[in-house]
């Protein structure tokens, strides 16, 4: 283990602590409020997604623009559940959902009865966003699209996902999709004890998610992984099955994504299809590229810190928002191009460089002054 | 013939390039433990045909066999290497944000499976066996170094190192001794001597005469033209031949 990896693994142990212990601590005694409680266990579930596109954009080389599809997934099967705990307490005292109520429906429709139960709902926060990446991910890596055809592809994944998801007859709530949640586990979702129970789940998982990429990145795996990335052709000639590497990474980050958006969704207390908009992906992008792309802090960095800029922008500039998100971008592509995380050392480099220049011009006079 | 399987064997192989015809009915066979060297001028199919064995392109026409066996011309470029088949490429291809180390690792024979990959451990043998290549490949030192910050005579070194690691049954190596000093290319030779036997046979592909006679010592040579074969024998017979004084050394013959 190098050095960096330590001062980084120091660092992870300490937020650690924080996060798990900490601030839920003093929370519990008023210390801190429950809306920061809120807002903070909702940037944790972006951190977690954003170490997934990492994972995939700058580990393999994938630039995936449909990695809120799985968020949303993960999400809406937490929904789902969510929905059916609200019971007969809905605004039609019926025992479904209002808006299947509204839809005229009397009964539950059959794909809808298994998410009573809490085990089966989270089963599927992990299965059905591991089968859609794994039928996506066979056919793309098959016929070995590459690139931006790949990015424009996911992108196209997410959008038809998006539109499919807007319809009432998919019976998922339409453009509203959940909301009104009331119970999770028997407890009152807005309580302020369940609030910060997700807080201390969404940090655990986090901790968990970043130590399992750690880990898959110092494997074989992981090398093989950075070396498709790099030069794909030639991993195949070296006798890997480039496809096959391609598929894993892509279905453990649509399972990592999935369990971020099903963390989120009883949080922020609804999901509907916006979440799958194209422009939720290419936010995600922005959040790894500034953080620091190619490493696992980077993304975490990344997702809080924006995130925190745009709570505060939205409510003082909300017309600007996307201006400011786009400027910052362009910013970061063009001036510091390993992000956040990579700044100490740029800034090291470039005293380094001034130092190197200026000592020979400070050095010149000296022989002529004697 | 049949007794004995051909290595490689390649049968009416064509290959054009939007109406460019790089490969010509060629016919080539190499038996297992040979040392076959091509020559041809620049442009005349070489790499192409490295190409075609290794699955990089596929044939218009014609198979290519490996010891009689499987057609590689309907193998994917993994498939082809886990027969046994490794390339040195022309300009050198290693993994420039690896180590050299990991470079030597990514090659090493062994499982290519993706759930094994995530368990894999190098036991004490394997990092033996890669620390022996590294010593021969003249990089101990530089075991750590990111192959991308090596020279260019350096990363022809790497590549071979790769192929030893992978102990393939055939080596085919592109034009080894290209940013070499004329002492590192004598030992490229020696090494690929070494290697050839039962284990290894191996095509190499050279324009440097001088390598071409250490290493061939009076095996055949075949000279490609045009992506046909235009003769085939030891060196010293080749360079008298006619047909190769016309076409390859044409222009020295006249001047001399
Ligand atoms: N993928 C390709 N697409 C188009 N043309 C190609 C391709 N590969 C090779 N060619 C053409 O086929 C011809 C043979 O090229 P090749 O690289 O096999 O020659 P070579 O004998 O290796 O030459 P050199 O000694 O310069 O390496 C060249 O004219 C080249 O331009
Ligand atoms: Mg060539």
């Amino acid at each position: 283990m190098n050095k960096r990896t330590k001062i980084e693994l120091a660092i992870v142990a300490v937020i650690a602590v924080i996060l798990i212990f900490v601030l839920p601590a003093l929370n519990a005694s008023g210390a801190v409020s429950n809306f920061t409680i809120n807002v903070w266990g909702k940037y944790l579930c972006y951190a977690i997604l954003a170490i997934s596109v990492d994972l995939l954009w700058g580990y393999t080389g994938l630039l995936s623009l449909g990695q809120a599809l799985f968020f949303a997934l993960g999400g809406y099967m937490m929904g789902m559940h969510l929905m059916r705990m609200i019971g007969d307490l809905g605004q039609y005292k019926k025992p479904i959902p209002d808006f299947l109520v509204f839809l005229g429906w009397e009964q539950l429709p059959s794909f809808w009865v298994p998410f009573s139960s809490f085990a089966f709902s989270m089963l599927m926060v992990i299965v059905l966003p591991a089968i859609v990446a794994t039928a996506f991910g066979y056919l793309a890596f098959r016929s070995r699209i590459k690139g931006v055809y790949f990015s424009i592809l996911t992108q196209a994944l997410t959008y038809g996902a998006a539109l499919m998801f807007f319809r009432n007859d998919m019976l998922l709530g339409g453009n509203n999709g959940f909301t009104d949640f009331k119970f999770l586990l028997g407890a009152d979702v807005r309580d302020a004890g369940t609030q910060r129970g997700l807080f201390i789940a969404s940090a655990i998982v986090l901790i968990a998610v970043y130590g399992f990429c750690r880990w898959l990145t110092t494997t074989k795996f992981g090398l093989v992984q950075r070396a498709v990335r790099d030069s794909e052709t030639r991993v195949l000639f070296s006798g890997y099955a480039a496809a096959n590497y391609k598929l894993f990474v892509f279905v453990v980050c649509s399972v990592i994504a999935g369990i971020a958006g099903a963390l989120y969704v009883p949080q922020v207390g609804i999901i509907n299809p916006s979440e799958m908009q194209p422009d939720k992906s290419l936010e995600i992008i922005v959040w790894v590229a500034v953080g620091g792309r190619g490493t696992l802090l980077g993304p975490v960095i990344g997702a809080v810190a924006i995130n925190a800029l745009k709570s505060w922008a939205t409510r003082a500039y909300p017309d600007l928002w996307l201006i400011i998100l786009g400027g910052l971008f362009i910013l970061v592509v063009l001036f510091m191009p390993k992000g956040i995380v990579g700044l100490p050392a740029q800034i090291r480099g470039f005293f380094a460089k001034r130092k190197s220049t200026e000592t020979p011009a400070a050095a010149q006079p000296s022989p002529t002054a004697p | 013939m049949s007794q004995k399987p051909f290595i490689i064997s390649a049968e009416g192989v064509n290959k054009s390039f939007d109406g460019f015809q790089a490969i010509r009915d060629l016919n080539f066979y190499m038996d297992v433990g040979e040392l076959r060297t091509v020559i041809g001028p620049n442009g005349a199919g070489k790499t192409t045909f490295l190409d075609l064995i290794t699955g990089r392109t596929k044939p218009d026409e014609g198979k290519i066999e490996f010891l009689n066996t499987h057609d590689v011309t309907k193998m994917s470029e993994y498939e082809i290497y886990r027969l046994g088949i490794g390339r040195k490429f022309q300009t050198p291809t290693v993994y420039t944000d690896h180590s050299v180390f990991e470079n030597l690792v990514l090659s090493l024979e062994g499982s290519r499976g993706v759930f094994r990959s995530l368990f894999a451990r190098l036991n004490s043998t394997e990092r033996d066996r890669l620390d022996e290549i590294l010593k021969t490949i003249n990089l101990g030192s530089h075991r750590d170094r990111k192959a991308g910050a090596l020279a260019h005579g350096q990363k022809q070194w790497l590549e071979i190192g790769m192929l030893l690691a992978q102990n393939a049954r055939l080596l085919l190596v592109d034009e080894p001794a290209a940013g070499m000093t004329d002492e590192e290319t004598a030992k490229t030779g020696d090494l690929l001597l070494s290697l050839v036997g039962e284990k290894h046979s191996i095509i190499v592909i050279e324009h440097d005469m001088t390598f071409v006679r250490q290493i061939s010592q009076g095996r055949k040579v075949t000279v490609l033209h045009q992506g046909h074969i235009l003769c085939e024998g030891p060196v010293d017979e080749v360079q008298n031949d006619e047909r190769v004084l016309e076409v390859y050394l044409g222009r020295k013959a006249r001047a001399a």
